[in-house]
Formats: structure tokens, C-alpha cells, sequence
């Protein structure tokens, strides 16, 4: 749908000073790009391959291997109903079942206020817990089939607050102290052991 | 490690089979194999690009001493005692499962593939593969076929993912627009969405392709591979002089494929090669002479065209030149001639005729003694690992596709360093160590600068005195140089790049390698066809061989193509031939070339296509086109390589050899030349540097050809006054690009309508100052005239300069240069 937005395009600036190849800041970027509009956009996928000097195949390339990339548009909350063996024998499909009926939607489509996307997943792996659900990834485990209407009926009226949109990524960033920092190096020009690694010693007359 | 004795071998000993083979250091075990006759089957594996392991189609067994095991052989280099089994049930079990994997989800379509008769999967799983199939699942489907660009067609359930286009379009073509998309059994091959994989180079892996899935639109369902006849030839459509292999069907070429030449091109094509075969079946190929009709001779309104035998149309070409003043004739062109024809062309202008007029250039390369009298170079030198390149030419990657190759991978693999010296930014900029754009006309000066021993402090043709003064250091570093010599803008005299030419021509270990682009020119001046120049490399001036060989010589050097067309325009001619020229659309001064066509009483033109320029003409005599005669093609190298004939012309068409002995004929003489064999035994009698060239020696040779060693002294011009420049002004620069409107493009449907659309392209700080906004249409004005474009702006354009693409139809700088300045300024208006 759209290109990082100013916001996010500092933010993007600001992780790609983290890499000495612009490349490694394509997943980074790929999260950035989801978090801003709940999918990962063309548009986006296109400003992303500028910003790393690659190009949008290599780009579309990367984002389409992993599954937890969407590239069309899904709901606000994404449910993932697990069918896989000890679910199904639990009662996963009665759930899925149930969720579609619930909101009118076949898994693999998003219902039409574009609240919620349904979709048949394969192993989740919680199988000592199944049926098992998640909703933009957050475990509900052992889950009745009335216990999943009233999330679903608790997110939509917005009583339940504590799951955030599709995409959103976590607000905690990671902190390295500058003493075991490694630095901007690219690979080529690293020739020095890393910082938190205990200095090899020198390597006697053999063994 | 202690085994001092190990090094010394020149080989490591691998066991094959039970056979003991000499495999080089670092060599892969499927090359190894496959030169000591034992042949791994592979899809994923091409030896032109870095090894993958994507298909497991060459798993064997290897015992490195841990006791035998499969690995992949492309994956695996040869070590010492390395005891390899290709052959065994083990072996042949893990082939024969890779197969049975890979047609899980392969359609077999072969009876309806392209690919059906020459398709490696097919062969393979005949030669290793399981006789049936245990699967009865549903297959893969998709929409098929997906155009992935203009001329390759992808039918993504028919890929087999052994990763070969994707890694040509990175490693190789520098153009990775198309990569693996998805996952697992989901995974395809593709490009973002509608950006397609417009590569200069995409057809390539159509040819690399080991199945159906990728296909080129030109030759999709046109025929049966048992069916074409094929031939091995060279490709003329520039100067690279790219190794062929000519398919037809039914009198009609259908494919160019390229040839693996380790000195040349290494398999690859550029598209405009590959696809300009289409262009010689075009209908509107001249299938006969034309004549006007000699009433009409003379008036204003002259009569159209006809058709005419070529006993008429030959007498009339003979009229005009019998007993003519040779000072009033003129001949332009036989660039695109064979080097066969441009020898009896020469002997006929020069020996029979007794003039020097000849031209093969037009006004838009170098002056032949510069080409012939510096030191050559082959593509080989200039990409060896250690030396250094200095680009004062034309973008190759717009104009020498498979030289672009080469030198990209030079740069990238190889850690040659590339300096470029060009007015703009080129294809090859992004690998460049250092890329100086000088001013048009001061290239000299910035060259001077540069291999001086001063260090400069102010800056030199627009570039800044840091940046010189790196590259001076990186010259004088060491190692051998190669300069890649050729003519980037037309709007900027020659004399500029004979200029840096000299002043770099003073390194040490320094050779050229030209760049001049046009087909066969490189031919066209070892044969004499240019003023002053006999063949053989030899100048007019000494008392050569050919003075007494020939009938008659000309007394004294004659005109270039400028002064030639200056001539006819002032009616000082009384004939000129076109052979395979057409200087309205190719002469930098345009209306210079109308008026020469208008004023002269004879124009005779020799061509595949009536352009402009021929339609012009009086007679037109209808040329065979490349793959209709045999001959040999001389590269940018020097390096002669076979022509070969694969297809009778369009209807009497002939070849310009015997054209050029008929017209002798007609003039009640003998060029005594039969047949290109002929013509290499007087050439070697006359010739020293063709001594050992003889077509039985090309055919020898193979696909490297001949590399013709030699060259003549030349004098240095003094050097050029820098021109001071208009401030209000814009230097002018033409370049050409991959696909132009000239004649050949033109013809050819899948590359005419790539063309770009006309621009202006200006560096991003001059639009303030000219007060012109990026997009809008602006007026581009010189003394010559005016055009309108829209203009575009490109940080790869220096300050100063205005960058216009020649030879597309709608706008036509050459119609705003003055061929006799050495820069060309314009003034960059809006349109009001």
C-alpha cells in the first residue's frame, strides 16, 4: 500500500547505520515495513530495496520465504487455528469450524471490517496443550470452543486491550554495553577476534 | 603439510572409476571428470558461474578417506587420493531418486515443450532415470506462460529450481531482477511485481535453461529441434564479434545461440545479438537492384525506385564511375561487410578506380592511424587479474554487450581496477575504482594530468585536483594497463580522444583495446578502407606491395567521411557510393549529408534496407546479409573469425564480394578474385601481417579465430587547446544506447519497440540556473537548429554537460552538431 513513512523511514535510517552492508538491514526493514501497515506492502518492498541498494526481486525474494511476512493485507488480529495431529484429535477443526462460522469468513480470508483474517495453520508447537489457537501470535492454549468465541467477541468490542495490532513489534530495543559491542565492521575487515570473546592464546609448540 | 615433494606435482591424482586421472589444483570434480571423459549429469552446474549444489543431479560416490559417501560433485574440489565412483549401483540409485524427485511435479509436456529434443532433463532421465513414475498425485499448476520481460517467457510448473538464471542475472549480468520466490514445494522463480527482468543480457538463460520453463518469444513454437540445421558464425551486429551458432529451418534462421570462446565471449549474448536475426528475415529485406529511371535524372522531381535487372542496374553504377576524375568519387561505408568484401571493395575503389575517398567510419569513430598504430590489446590482457583498466569510450554496457560481461567480471572476480574517463556515467561506473567524467573536448588534459609527474592543485576539465591526483597514483601503481579506446559522443570532435589516447599511450605497459563499435570496422580498416590506409595495416605513403599488385593506386591520401560529404554538398563529386551507409541517420550533421545526397549526380548504395539514405540513391544494389554468404569478421581485437552461410538472400540478392567484382567486371577490369580463398592468398603474398590467415587456418582455429598482430607508426598530433565555453550554455554529448531506432533494431520486432523515449538528461544542479523542471519539455537550440524533449535528471551527468541519446526517431541531436567543432554547446530553454 505504501512506501516507510517519515517516521518509520528515520527509524529505517537509523537501523541501517547499525550494518556495515545495507543488506543485513533487509529483515529489520521487512519488520518495520509490516509493523506500519499490518502487511508488507510493494510499495514498501520497492522503498525497502532502494534504502539497501538491492533490488525489489531480491527484496520479494527474501519476504516471501518466511511465512510470518504477509504480503497481502490481513486483518488486525490474525488467528492461527493449529490442525496438525494432536490438535486435530483434540478438536482443532471443530474450532476452526466453529471460528468461521463465528465470523462468517472460510480460513484464509479476513472479515469485511477487517478486524480479524482466519487461517488453517500446520503445528504451532504446543501439542501437550491442544486445541491450540493464537491470535497475532499470542498462545491460548487448551482452548474451548466458547472460550474462543468470547476472545474473538472481547477484541472486537474492545474490552480485551492487551493484543496489539498485526505487525506491531516489540517497543523494548535491544541494548548492547559499548565495551562488548563489536562495532561496525564489515566481515572482510574484521580481523581482530570479537570483543566478548576471551583473547585466544598464543599457540604453542603443538600438543 | 610436511610433504614438501606434494607441490611439485602438476597434478592431483584422483581415482575415477578405478582409473587414475591428473586433476588440476583446485579444480571441481565434475570438471575434472568430465575432461578425463567421464561425464556427471547435472542441471544446476554451468562453468561459467559459481557452483550451487541446487539439484543433486551429480551426487556420486567419494572416498576422501573417510569411507565412500555422496557428495555432489560440482560442490567438491579434487584432493590427493581422492577415489571417486560415478558409475556405481549406489550412484546410479541416487541419480536415479534425484529424477524421480524432480518429475514429481515436472509436467510431461515434452511433446508440446520447446525444449523437447534438446532438453537436458529429458535426456538425462533417459540416460539415468527411472523408467516410469510411482507418482500419481496431482501436479503443480500455474498460469502459463508469464512474460518475465519483453522477450523471455517463464512456465514456472516446468522449473526444475536449479537457481541458473537467477545466478546469471547476479553473477553474471549484474541484474538481479528476477530471484526465488515462496518456499518449499511453493517456491517459484519470478520478479517483483510488473518490474520486469528488462536485462540487456535476459536471453541468455533461455540458452542456459536445462528445461522448458524458460523460453524466448522470438523463437517460441517456430520449430522442432531435430529439424534445424545449424552452422557455427559470429555475430556482426557490433564489434565484439561474439561466437555464434546459426540455426535455420527451411531456409530461414530461427536462432542464435552463443558459443563457449574462452577469449571472447564465454557463451553469452547480449539480447541485441541474440535477436538480431530478425532482422535479416524482415520482408522489407531488398530482394533486387533498384534503379531510377535515367529521364527523370537531373530535374527536381525525381522519379521513384524501380525494380531493375542487375545487368541494368550494374551498367548504370558502371556509367557513373568510367572514366570519372578519382578525385570525384567518393565511397562511404563497408563497416557491415565481410572482410572478404571489403578487401575487393578496396582493390576495386583504390586499385581500379584510383581513388582514396573511402570511408568506413562515419564521422563518429577514430581516425584509422590511431586504431592501426597504437599498441593492441585483447580482451584477454585487459581482463587479466592484476591490471588495470581505463574506459575513454563508449558505454560497452550499452554498445559492446559481451565486452561489458567480460569486463564486469574482470572487476568484480579478478580485482582488475577499472578507471573510467568518459563524459557521463556508464554501466560500468558501479564497479568502477575511480569514474572521472572530464569536460567534452578536455579529455587530453585531464589524460595529461594523469600520467604526468606533478602533482596537480587545481582542478582539471571539471575534475577535482583529489580525484586526479588518485588515479595518477593508481597508474603509476604498476601492472599493465589497458585503455579502452573509442568515440563516446559524436558532439565532440575525435581529436579529443586522439588527444587522451596519446597522453596515455606514455604509461608503461600500456595497450589499447578499441572500442569502436560499428561490425566489421576493425576489418573494414586493416582492409584499407579508409583514407590514406592500404590493407594489411599499411599506409598509403610507403611504396608497398599492393603499388605494384594493384592496377593503379591512388596518388594521395583523400577524404574522410566529413570531407567526403562536404564535398558532394559543394557538387565537387560526381559519384558517391553508400556501401551499407546511411549517413542522414548516422553522420553527426544531418542536413551536411542531405545536401550531399541532393547535390551529387550519382548516388549508388549498396545495402540490406532502403533507408533513408538509400531511398535517396539513384541505384541500389540489394546485399545478402549476415548468414547468407561465407567469410571471416574481424573483432575489436584484430582476433579473424569464420562467417559461415547458412540461408540463400531474398530473392537475387548477392553478396558484396561478388557485387564489388561484378561492377569491375563492368568496367572492363579484373579484380582476379574469385572466392574468399582468393582473396587470403593475395592477401598473404601482399600482406605480411596476414601471413598465416587462410580460410583453411581459420576453420583450424575453431571458435578462437586468429588474432592478426601488428601496427604502423603514428605521429602524434599537437595537443588541444582547451574551449572555452558559453556560460549560459550546455555541452552537448551523444551516446547510443542498446536498443536505438538505427536500421538493423529497427527491423527487428522483439527489440524495436524497446527503444527509450527521447530525453535530455541534465545534472540535478542545472535545472535551477537553465529554469527548467525535471519532466517538462524543454528546447535544446544550437546555431543548427532546435528540438524539443522532456528532460530527465541523472547525478551521473557532470555539471554542465547535456546528455542526449542519438539514432531514435523523434529527436535527432546529430541534427544540432556541427561535425567540424570540437565541442558542440547548446542552450536548454523551457518551451514556452
Amino acid at each position: 500500500m505504501a512506501r516507510l513513512n517519515a517516521e518509520n523511514l528515520a527509524t529505517a535510517n537509523e537501523i541501517l547505520s547499525r550494518y556495515p552492508v545495507k543488506k543485513s538491514a533487509m529483515i529489520p526493514l521487512l519488520h518495520l515495513a509490516q509493523e506500519q501497515d499490518g502487511y508488507v506492502a510493494d510499495d514498501a518492498m520497492a522503498h525497502i530495496a532502494e534504502l539497501c541498494d538491492v533490488t525489489p526481486a531480491e527484496v520479494v525474494g527474501t519476504c516471501s520465504f518466511y511465512e510470518m511476512f504477509k504480503r497481502h493485507e490481513v486483518g488486525t488480529y490474525l488467528v492461527n487455528v493449529c490442525t496438525n495431529i494432536s490438535c486435530m484429535l483434540l478438536g482443532g477443526e471443530e474450532l476452526l469450524h466453529r471460528l468461521e462460522d463465528k465470523l462468517g469468513i472460510k480460513h484464509g480470508g479476513t472479515t469485511e471490517d477487517k478486524m480479524f483474517t482466519l487461517e488453517d495453520y500446520e503445528c504451532l508447537a504446543a501439542c501437550t496443550e491442544a486445541p491450540c489457537m493464537q491470535v497475532n501470535y499470542r498462545y491460548f492454549h487448551r482452548i474451548e470452543l466458547d472460550e474462543a468465541e468470547k476472545v474473538i467477541d472481547d477484541l472486537r468490542s474492545g474490552a480485551r486491550t492487551d493484543i496489539p495490532p498485526h505487525g506491531t513489534l516489540g517497543k523494548v530495543r535491544q541494548h548492547i554495553p559499548t565495551g562488548r559491542s563489536a562495532g561496525i565492521v564489515p566481515p572482510e575487515q574484521a580481523n581482530e577476534a570479537p570483543v566478548w570473546l576471551p583473547a585466544p592464546t598464543p599457540e604453542g609448540e603443538g600438543s | 603439510m610436511t610433504n614438501v615433494e606434494s607441490t611439485e606435482i602438476e597434478g592431483i591424482s584422483v581415482t575415477v572409476n578405478g582409473a587414475e586421472v591428473l586433476a588440476r589444483p583446485g579444480e571441481l570434480l565434475i570438471d575434472a571428470c568430465e575432461r578425463n571423459g567421464v561425464y556427471i549429469p547435472r542441471f544446476c552446474y554451468h562453468p561459467r558461474m559459481k557452483p550451487v549444489g541446487m539439484c543433486r543431479m551429480c551426487l556420486v560416490e567419494v572416498d576422501t578417506g573417510r569411507g565412500m559417501g555422496l557428495q555432489p560433485s560440482c560442490m567438491i574440489t579434487c584432493s590427493p587420493d581422492m577415489v571417486v565412483e560415478t558409475e556405481s549401483e549406489v550412484t546410479k540409485k541416487a541419480q536415479d531418486g534425484v529424477l524421480e524427485f524432480l518429475l514429481i511435479n515436472h509436467p510431461l509436456d515434452c511433446p508440446v515443450c520447446d525444449k523437447g529434443g534438446e532438453c537436458p532433463l529429458q535426456d538425462q532421465t533417459m540416460a539415468y532415470g527411472p523408467g516410469e513414475s510411482r507418482f500419481v498425485e496431482e501436479k503443480r499448476h500455474y498460469e502459463k506462460p508469464i512474460a518475465i520481460s519483453d522477450n523471455v517467457y517463464l512456465d514456472r510448473e516446468r522449473c526444475i529450481l536449479c537457481d541458473r538464471c537467477t545466478r546469471f542475472a547476479k553473477e553474471v549480468a549484474g541484474d538481479p531482477l528476477i530471484h526465488f520466490q515462496g518456499r518449499g514445494n511453493g517456491t517459484e522463480v519470478n520478479t517483483f511485481p510488473d518490474e520486469p527482468f528488462s536485462s540487456y543480457f535476459a536471453g541468455n538463460t533461455v540458452q542456459i535453461c536445462p528445461v522448458g520453463a524458460l523460453t524466448a518469444k522470438p523463437y517460441r513454437f517456430q520449430a522442432r529441434p531435430w529439424d534445424l540445421e545449424e552452422v557455427q558464425s559470429t555475430a556482426t551486429i557490433d564489434s565484439v564479434g561474439s561466437r555464434i551458432t546459426v540455426q535455420s529451418s527451411r531456409n530461414k534462421v530461427l536462432r542464435y545461440l552463443g558459443v563457449d570462446v574462452d577469449s571472447v565471449n564465454w557463451g553469452w549474448l547480449s539480447d541485441r545479438e541474440r535477436f538480431s536475426f530478425e532482422a535479416f528475415n524482415h520482408e522489407d529485406r531488398l530482394a533486387d537492384p533498384l534503379v531510377r529511371p535515367e529521364a527523370s535524372m537531373g530535374s527536381a522531381k525525381r522519379d521513384q525506385l524501380v525494380t531493375a535487372p542487375w545487368s541494368t542496374a550494374l551498367r548504370r553504377c558502371a556509367k557513373a564511375l568510367q572514366d570519372v576524375d578519382p578525385n570525384r568519387i567518393g565511397v562511404i561505408g563497408g563497416a557491415r561487410l565481410s572482410n572478404e568484401a571489403q578487401y575487393m571493395w578496396a582493390k576495386l575503389v583504390k586499385g581500379v578506380l584510383g581513388s582514396d575517398n573511402v570511408d568506413a567510419q562515419l564521422g563518429d569513430g577514430l581516425p584509422a592511424d590511431l586504431v592501426l598504430g597504437l599498441p593492441r590489446a585483447t580482451i584477454d590482457r585487459a581482463c587479466a587479474a592484476g591490471g588495470t583498466v581505463v574506459l575513454v569510450g563508449p558505454d560497452p554496457k550499452e554498445q559492446l554487450g559481451a565486452l561489458y560481461l567480460r569486463l564486469r567480471h574482470a572487476v568484480i572476480e579478478d580485482g582488475v581496477q577499472l578507471i573510467e574517463l568518459t563524459p557521463h556515467s556508464t554501466g560500468l561506473s558501479r564497479y568502477a575504482t575511480h569514474s572521472l567524467h572530464p569536460r567534452p573536448g578536455e579529455a587530453g588534459a585531464l589524460a595529461r594530468a594523469l600520467v604526468g609527474d606533478s602533482v596537480v592543485e587545481s582542478d582539471i576539465a571539471g575534475v577535482a585536483a583529489a580525484d586526479v591526483n588518485a588515479v595518477a597514483a593508481t597508474l603509476k601503481a604498476g601492472g599493465p594497463v589497458t585503455v579502452v579506446l573509442g568515440r563516446s559522443s559524436a558532439a565532440e570532435s575525435e581529436d579529443a580522444v586522439v588527444d587522451a589516447a596519446v597522453a596515455l599511450s606514455s604509461l608503461d605497459d600500456v595497450a589499447f583495446l578499441s572500442a569502436l563499435t560499428r561490425g566489421n570496422v576493425h576489418g573494414a580498416l586493416d582492409m584499407g578502407l579508409a583514407p590514406g590506409r592500404l590493407p594489411g595495416r599499411q599506409p598509403l605513403a610507403t611504396g608497398s606491395s599492393f603499388s605494384t599488385a594493384w592496377p593503379t593506386m591512388p596518388a594521395e591520401a583523400g577524404f574522410d567521411t566529413h570531407e567526403i560529404l562536404q564535398a558532394a554538398a559543394d557538387g565537387r563529386l560526381d559519384t558517391l557510393v553508400l556501401l551499407a551507409a546511411d549517413p542522414i541517420n548516422d553522420f553527426p550533421d544531418a542536413d551536411l549529408a542531405r545536401q550531399a545526397l541532393e547535390n551529387t549526380p550519382t548516388v549508388i548504395a549498396v545495402d540490406l534496407f532502403l533507408h533513408e539514405s538509400a531511398a535517396a540513391a539513384d541505384v541500389v544494389l540489394a546485399a545478402a546479409g549476415p548468414g547468407e554468404y561465407a567469410g571471416s569478421f574481424t573483432n575489436l581485437e584484430g582476433r579473424i573469425s569464420q562467417l559461415n552461410q547458412m540461408v540463400t538472400p531474398p530473392g537475387t540478392a548477392r553478396p558484396d564480394w561478388i557485387l564489388a567484382a561484378e561492377l569491375a567486371f563492368q568496367l572492363g577490369a579484373d579484380l582476379e578474385l574469385e572466392s574468399p580463398e582468393q582473396v587470403w592468398a593475395e592477401l598473404a603474398d601482399l600482406a605480411p601481417i596476414y601471413a598465416d590467415v587462410s580460410p583453411a587456418a581459420l576453420e583450424a582455429a575453431a571458435v578462437e579465430g586468429i588474432v592478426v598482430e601488428g601496427t604502423s607508426l603514428f605521429e602524434a598530433p599537437a595537443p588541444l587547446e582547451a574551449v572555452s565555453n558559453d556560460q549560459y550554455a550546455l555541452r552537448l554529448v551523444t551516446r547510443r544506447v542498446m536498443y536505438d531506432q538505427g536500421t538493423v533494431l529497427a527491423h527487428s520486432p522483439s527489440s524495436a519497440h524497446l527503444s527509450p523515449s527521447p530525453k535530455v538528461a541534465l545534472h540535478p544542479t542545472d535545472f535551477e540556473r537553465l529554469g527548467v523542471a525535471e519532466g517538462s519539455d524543454v528546447s535544446v537550440s544550437s546555431a543548427r537548429g532546435a528540438i524539443t524533449v522532456s528532460v530527465l535528471s541523472d547525478s551521473g551527468v557532470p555539471r554542465g554537460s547535456a546528455v542526449m541519446v542519438s539514432h531514435l526517431e523523434d529527436a535527432r541531436p546529430y541534427e544540432l552538431i556541427d561535425a567540424t567543432a570540437v565541442v558542440n554547446d547548446v542552450r536548454v530553454e523551457p518551451v514556452a
